[in-house]
C-alpha cells in the first residue's frame, strides 16, 4: 500500500512541474492578447482534462489490481524514465535555475474586434498538451496506488497555487527550479514504476513496501552520479571516453 | 479513407511519442527486464534486482549516447 502522503507529494510536484510551462503560456498570452478568450481557452482546456481522468480513471479501475500494477508499472517505469534523464541532463547544465521565460511575439498583439480565437487556440493548446502529462501521471498513481481521490487533489492543488503565483507575480513562476522537479518526479516514478511492474509480474520484494526506499536510494544515487559525469563532460573531459 | 489512416497513424504516432520518447532502446531494455524476470520468477528463482539493474544501466548509456549528439549541436552553436 503506497501511503496517502508520498501520492499526494508525488502528483503534487509532477502537476508543479507541467503547471509552470502551463501558467507561464497562459499569462503570456493573456497579458499580450487579452484575456477573456485566453481564459474561455484555459478553461476549455481543463474540462477536456477532467474528461480525460474521468474516462481513463473508471477504465482503469476496472482492471483487476495484479495485471493493473504490471501494465500500469511498466508504462510508468517508461515514462518516469523519460522525465528522468532530461532532468539528469538538465539539472547537469542548468543547475537549479527556472525556466527561461516565455517570448510572446509583440506583432500577435490582439486589436480586432470580436472573440480572439488565436487566444483561445493558444491558451486551450498550452493547458491541454502541458495537462496531458499530469493527467497520466495523476490517474495511473492514483487507481495503482488506490488513492485516485488524494492523486487528483495533489493535481489540481499544484495547478491552483502555480495558478495563483502566476497571476499576481508572473517572473516568480520562471524561478522556481523546473529542471530539478523534474528530476525529483522522474525520481520517484521510475521508483514506483519499478516496484509495481516487478510486483505485479508475481515478484516477492525483499523486506516488502520497504524496499520502494531502497529503490529510491538506488535511483538518487544513480542521478546524482549521472549528474556529476554530465558535468565533467560539459568541462571538457570526458569519462565516457575513458571507459 | 486516407484521413481515417493518417488520423489513425498520427494517434499512434502520439501515444509512442508521449509513453516512448526519442530513445526507444530504453523501453525495449525494461520490456525485456521484465520478461526476463517473469521467466526467472516462474522458474522459482529469485528475480527481483533484475528490472533496476537494467534501468540503471540503461540510463547511463541512453545517457551516453545522447552526449556527442549535444555536444553537436553545442559546438555548431558555438561555431566550432
Amino acid at each position: 500500500m503506497t501511503g496517502l502522503g508520498l501520492v499526494l507529494v508525488t502528483t503534487f510536484l509532477a502537476s508543479t512541474v507541467e503547471a509552470i510551462e502551463m501558467v507561464t503560456i497562459v499569462v503570456g498570452v493573456g497579458s499580450t492578447r487579452g484575456w477573456r478568450a485566453t481564459l474561455v481557452g484555459t478553461v476549455s482546456g481543463f474540462a477536456v482534462l477532467a474528461g480525460v481522468v474521468a474516462v481513463f480513471g473508471l477504465a482503469l479501475s476496472a482492471i483487476p489490481i495484479g495485471p493493473l500494477r504490471l501494465i500500469v508499472g511498466a508504462l510508468l517505469l517508461v515514462f518516469g524514465l523519460q522525465w528522468f534523464r532530461k532532468g539528469v541532463t538538465r539539472v547537469a547544465a542548468h543547475g537549479l535555475a527556472g525556466m527561461r521565460a516565455g517570448h510572446i511575439d509583440e506583432e500577435l498583439a490582439w486589436t480586432g474586434p470580436g472573440f480572439d480565437w488565436t487566444a483561445f487556440v493558444l491558451a486551450f493548446k498550452g493547458v491541454v498538451l502541458e495537462g496531458l502529462e499530469v493527467a497520466f501521471i495523476v490517474v495511473t498513481f492514483g487507481v495503482t496506488a488506490n488513492q485516485l481521490g488524494s492523486a487528483v487533489i495533489g493535481g489540481v492543488a499544484a495547478v491552483v497555487i502555480i495558478g495563483a503565483i502566476g497571476a499576481a507575480v508572473q517572473p516568480a513562476v520562471a524561478r522556481i527550479p523546473r529542471s530539478l522537479l523534474q528530476l525529483v518526479v522522474g525520481t520517484m516514478l521510475t521508483t514506483f514504476g519499478t516496484f509495481w511492474a516487478v510486483e505485479g509480474i508475481g515478484v516477492i520484494w525483499p523486506a516488502g513496501d520497504a524496499a520502494i526506499l531502497g529503490l529510491l536510494a538506488l535511483y538518487v544515487l544513480t542521478a546524482l552520479t549521472l549528474i556529476s559525469l554530465e558535468r565533467r563532460q560539459a568541462f571538457g573531459f570526458s569519462p565516457w571516453r575513458n571507459a | 479513407m486516407k484521413l481515417l489512416w493518417s488520423s489513425i497513424a498520427g494517434f499512434g504516432r502520439f501515444w509512442y511519442r508521449f509513453i516512448v520518447g526519442d530513445d526507444w532502446t530504453v523501453a525495449a531494455a525494461v520490456t525485456f527486464g521484465l520478461l526476463l524476470t517473469a521467466l526467472l520468477n516462474a522458474t522459482a528463482v529469485a528475480a527481483w534486482w533484475l528490472v533496476p539493474i537494467v534501468v540503471v544501466v540503461m540510463v547511463a548509456v541512453s545517457l551516453r549516447r545522447a552526449s556527442p549528439r549535444r555536444n553537436l549541436v553545442r559546438n555548431a552553436q558555438e561555431g566550432k
